[in-house]
């Protein structure tokens, strides 16, 4: 754990009993069997929003508290133990950085306060297929009246059923796989020729496909500059990631500390099954992944926090850590639990599910590795 | 934080001062401690000065020699010397492990004779734990220490003894009661020109003799040289190996390993060749040492981080148990990828047609081998997080 400052810790520390009392993995069990429209309940993320979890980053001018990331990042963690659901990565993280990195004073003002709030959700739309790429941005931006017309639809959009603002890449010149073109643009979920439809993953959260059918911004609806908002985005996908990376330490924690009771508890042979060194063994191991792992992940949020030039590095670093341990550690506690780990009343299935989701979001950890490797000069 | 630095700012005054009267220029960058040669010149009167100074052990008491500063005032000196390039002349088993233990558990005689020439870097010690049929069971340890009224007779071997061959003293466990396990075993340092003492150095797959056997034959050993209590020795030694752990995991250890050298993308560039982007030119290589670095970068991180929280006043940083095995694990691998990419010329043994980093660099995997079985080997490590760290029981 980071070196914290008293208001970092006392953060930390609320928001460690407010996901232990209020949203405990039963609570997300609940969401899942009762097929929640959103994928998370929204009264839960309005008390979230009172305690200021949604304005962590954005600037008190805005209605925030601007805390920074690695803040963000430990209310993340802590969310990710219990796999709470929210919009905290999607809105108050990811397209609250957007507006905040990218936005005009208009722009802010329009969506900041009610983002910080809880009282609007907007969200990222940015990939277009299976697997995360978003130079391979095409959905269309065509010049009309003084503003745009965007046609084109995007996949697996967090948060995509309860959006209200969806920050939409999209291509203004060049073509795909080009990084000049690609121009951001807010569009409201209410506007015109928007309509989309859930896509229910293993994870059971609230992605969604949205189609844009000649869909009409004003020239205002555009974020930073036309044809030059790849740069901007790489900058709030990183903030985004990170914040992914922590939900994920968080995770690994929470399934590292569940299969360690079970190790304790579980007998045969007459012993405690932790007492065997082949399991001892493995244990240890994901105990030292996870240490590694909390270091990457707390020198990405740091280094965004610091506006460091190596923040991309650092992210990239962080989002593969944390989905090599993820997978490691929700993979081991199914097997270390045995047959019970294979049963959907146990809570391993649902680390295991959440681990692919995070994972594959915002790009995998072969694409980081890939990334880091680029970035190092190899 | 803040007002630590106040005072630990105004030692940095007097280190920089001290330092550019007393650190010889033609010394910057060179490292004496682990030089076997005794120093001549400006070496020498270097090492004199850091030893009259007390400041190669920087955090021990003055009454010892040491130099009595806090923790703070000891990395400004460590800042200070590193921005001129001086390195610490004085180091050694005596300062890494016997010293700081010795400072705990001795007495006050036993710390006035032998604290001092280790702060001035005059004598050399080594350490007598292992032995044939004592490795990772430490305590299984036979080499038997008689009480004989004014002496021990001491007769046994030890294995694995660094260093022996050129040290003065030995740090030693002995078996001074066989009917207990732990609690039969006590501390004793056996001066090492002892009649009866001899060393015979083993030679490693490496090709060099860093380790030797030494063997006890009826060796008296004053009673003087008993520290702490007899049959409690046990405890002195295990703190003495979390000296040790946290030295080789440290900067002194397999982090310098990995630190050094060519860095392995130019070297894959010169060995392997590019494609036609300028990337590495084999893709599996290429994402292999992608992979090294970013648990190398992985692992810096963590010891910067717990160096942060130790820093920070927390509780001691759980970091600190992974370190040995993630360390080594970083060391080994850089060290096959190494003689991987440099293909038949990074097996180069000798003679003529190797570059001097070829020939270093299969010496150094070979030698790298033995992180991870020294100062407890990684399964020793992996118990230790399972029961210390993890809580989890010992088999029955």
């Amino acid at each position: 754990m980071a070196v914290l400052t008293e208001e970092q810790s006392m953060l930390r520390d609320s928001a460690r009993d407010w996901v232990r009392e209020k949203a405990p993995v039963t609570a997300f069990r609940k969401l899942r069997d009762g097929a929640a429209p959103l994928g998370y309940d929204p009264a839960a993320f309005a008390e979230m929003a009172a305690m200021g979890w949604a304005g962590v980053v954005i600037p008190e001018a805005y209605g925030g508290s601007d805390f920074g990331y690695l803040s963000l990042g430990l209310v993340l963690e802590e969310m990710g133990r219990t796999l709470a659901a929210s919009p905290l990565i999607a809105s108050s993280l990811a397209a609250a950085s957007a507006l905040v990195l990218g936005g005009t004073d208009a722009q802010k003002q329009a969506w900041l306060p009610r983002i910080a709030a809880g009282e609007a959700v907007a969200t990222l739309a940015v990939d277009e297929g299976a697997r995360h790429d978003p130079l391979q941005t095409g959905l269309s931006a065509a010049p009309a009246g003084g503003g745009f017309s965007l046609t084109g639809s995007k996949t697996f959009v967090l948060e995509g059923m309860a959006a209200d603002l969806f920050i939409v890449a999209a291509r203004t010149s060049g073509a795909r796989g080009e990084a000049d073109g690609i121009t951001l643009f807010l569009v409201p979920a209410d506007a015109r020729g928007v309509t989309r439809e859930k896509r229910t993953l293993a994870d059971a959260r609230g992605y969604a496909a949205v189609s844009f059918d000649g869909v009409d911004v004003g020239a205002k609806a555009v974020l930073g500059a036309v044809d030059q908002g790849y740069p901007l985005l790489e900058r709030v996908l990183d903030r985004a990631r990170a914040g992914l990376a922590a939900e994920m330490l968080g995770m690994a924690v929470q399934a590292f500390e569940t299969t360690l009771d079970y190790l304790k508890t579980r007998v045969q042979f007459g012993q405690t099954i932790g007492s065997f060194q082949a399991l001892q063994h493995r244990a240890a191991k994901m105990f030292t992944e996870l240490e590694l792992t909390r270091s990457c992940v707390e020198a990405a949020l740091s280094a965004i926090d610091a506006e460091s030039p190596d923040t991309p590095q650092a992210v990239a670093l962080a989002k593969a850590a944390a989905g090599d341990t993820l997978h490691l550690v929700s993979r081991e506690m199914v097997q270390m639990h045995g047959g019970i780990g294979m049963t959907d009343a146990h809570d391993a299935g649902l680390y295991l599910k959440r681990a692919r989701a995070l994972e594959t979001t915002f790009g995998s950890t072969a694409w980081h590795r890939d990334r880091w490797g680029r970035m190092a000069g190899y | 934080m803040a007002d630590f630095g106040g005072d630990a700012e105004a030692f940095r005054v007097e280190a920089r001062d001290w330092l550019a009267q007393n650190f010889p220029p033609a010394m910057k960058g060179v490292d004496l401690a682990l030089t076997v040669e005794e120093p001549t010149g400006d070496a020498r009167l270097w090492k004199a000065r850091m030893g009259a100074k007390g400041w190669g052990v920087p955090t021990w008491p003055t009454e010892y020699g040491g130099g009595g500063l806090t923790p703070a005032e000891a990395r400004v000196l460590q800042q200070e010397m590193a921005r001129i390039g001086a390195r610490n002349p004085i180091g050694g088993m005596g300062v890494m492990m016997f010293g700081p233990t010795l400072l705990e558990y001795g007495s006050d005689e036993q710390k006035q004779r032998h604290i001092p020439p280790i702060v001035r870097g005059e004598l050399r010690w080594c350490q007598g734990y292992s032995e044939p049929g004592a490795g990772s069971d430490l305590a299984a340890l036979q080499t038997k220490a008689e009480d004989k009224g004014d002496h021990f007779l001491v007769n046994g071997q030890k294995v694995w003894t660094s260093g022996a061959q050129y040290a003065d003293w030995c740090f030693c466990l002995v078996r001074t009661d066989p009917n207990h396990k732990h609690e039969g075993i006590s501390f004793l340092l056996i001066d090492m020109r002892t009649p009866g003492v001899e060393v015979r150095p083993i030679k490693l797959i490496s090709g060099v003799s860093p380790f030797c056997e030494t063997f006890f034959t009826d060796v008296k050993v004053p009673k003087e040289n008993l520290v702490g209590p007899l049959n409690g020795g046990w405890t002195i030694g295990k703190r003495l190996l979390q000296h040790e752990r946290n030295s080789l995991s440290g900067g002194g250890g397999t982090a310098g390993r990995f630190a050094s050298g060519t860095p392995l993308d130019q070297l894959a560039k010169t060995y392997v060749g590019v494609d036609g982007e300028g990337r590495i030119a084999d893709p599996d290589l290429r994402s292999r040492l992608i992979r090294h670095q970013m648990e190398a970068k992985a692992f810096l991180l963590t010891l910067a981080r717990a160096a942060a929280e130790s820093k920070g006043n927390q509780s001691p940083s759980n970091a600190t148990s992974i370190m040995k095995n993630a360390g080594s694990k970083v060391g080994q691998d850089r060290a096959e990828l190494a003689i991987e990419i440099m293909g038949s010329q990074g097996l180069g043994w000798e003679g003529p047609g190797f570059e001097r980093e070829e020939l270093e660099q299969v010496r150094n995997w070979l030698g790298g081998k033995a992180t991870t079985i020294y100062g407890g080997s990684q399964e020793i490590q992996n118990n230790i997080i399972a029961k210390r760290i993890l809580g989890l029981l010992d088999h029955q």
